[in-house]
């Protein structure tokens, strides 16, 4: 294996090791079973029971805090998946629902923290991260290349190698 | 020095995890921390003709402690005794969550009752104004109305004194005019 091989192979490993973590995301699958949701009767107006089912995936039982509303069966999450109901009666949009829920309970309701500077950190360290870790092979590979490295053969060094490359030929061909 | 960077990182990452062991995960952060009460308006417990509001929680322009409670949640219980023996140095307004009226009167009657008035919020939407996710929670509400702090779980008498009692001095303190 190529010494520029390596590095690059540890990588695409690393990418690898990654990727399972956009599968465990809570609550934002769109085949998250949700039974819960049929607490309520669903709305004639097909659309409408979409956004419901959509807000409710997007927001934390405040109780089961690894459920979404739309999976938790504590009664306050019933309550909640009331009131989404009655606001979207109500024809309230759903940046106005999720606002209600932010005003009493926090960003923490939201399962998708919203991007603000407390949340930079979040949102983009892991691609700084990534960054800084492409910077540091890449540092390693290109120092390793770098002919700056090795001291310049002298004369007599350069006429010792041509010698035993010689010798090393004349052996094969025979 | 070859290991200077290797050991930094190390003990960023040490201290950041460090810092994720301490507090418990399942406190939520209340936005209404130095903001007004939010609006309640239920019917009384004792006598539902009578409105439980914001301004029955301000009546008297000074420091008092909000409860949400109820008679089927163990931890209220428990901080109960609390409340009663410190009725007297801090007026205390409940908010009775979710609970059968008869139940909460006749837990009342067994085991004291400290409140000033109580609110009865039947169906939680009450609650749900104040941020509430689960009984008991406790709010330190100032003269002006204004939430201060917020308490979640029993009161015990080491949370009342090492917690409530300094904010609530505190906040008499910023009251009375030097």
């Amino acid at each position: 294996m190529s010494r520029l091989m390596q590095p690059v192979l540890m990588l695409l490993l690393l990418l690898m090791a990654l990727s399972p973590a956009w599968a465990q995301e809570p609550g934002l699958g769109a085949d998250t079973p949700t039974p819960q949701t049929a607490d309520v009767p669903a709305f004639e107006d097909q659309d409408r029971q979409q956004r419901y089912v959509g807000l409710l995936r997007k927001l934390r039982c405040l109780v089961c805090q690894n459920e979404s509303l739309a999976e938790s069966n504590a009664g306050l999450a019933r309550d909640l998946r009331r009131i989404v109901h009655t606001r979207l009666e109500a024809g309230q949009s759903d940046e106005q629902i999720l606002a209600f829920m932010t005003e009493r309970y926090g960003d923490f309701v939201l399962y998708r923290p919203p991007v603000r500077p407390s949340t930079y950190a979040l949102w983009f360290g892991p691609a700084v991260l990534l960054l800084i870790g492409i910077g540091v092979i890449a540092r390693m590979v290109f120092r390793r290349q770098a002919p700056g490295d090795r001291p310049p053969l002298s004369e007599a060094d350069r006429r010792r190698a041509a010698a035993l490359l010689d010798e090393n030929e004349g052996r094969s061909d025979s | 020095m070859k290991f200077a960077i290797p050991l930094a990182v190390f003990i960023a990452v040490a201290a950041l995890l460090y810092m994720g062991l301490g507090g418990d995960k399942s406190r939520v952060p209340s936005p209404f921390i130095g903001k007004p009460l939010p609006t309640v308006d239920l019917p009384e417990l004792h006598d539902p003709e009578r409105r439980f509001t914001n301004a029955r929680v301000s009546e008297r322009d000074e420091v008092v402690l909000l409860n949400v409670w109820a008679s089927w949640c163990p931890p209220c219980r428990e901080e109960h005794p609390v409340f009663v023996e410190i009725a007297d140095d801090v007026p205390l307004y409940g908010i009775n969550y979710k609970d059968a009226r008869d139940d909460a009167i006749d837990w009342l009657e067994r085991l004291g009752d400290p409140y000033v008035a109580i609110g009865y919020d039947e169906d939680g939407l009450a609650g749900i104004e104040l941020g509430l996710y689960g009984v008991p929670e406790t709010y330190v509400v100032d003269g002006e109305g204004k939430i201060r702090y917020k308490h979640v779980g029993a009161v015990t008498r080491t949370v009342y004194e090492q917690t409530l009692l300094p904010i609530i001095e505190q906040v008499r303190r910023e009251a009375t005019p030097q």
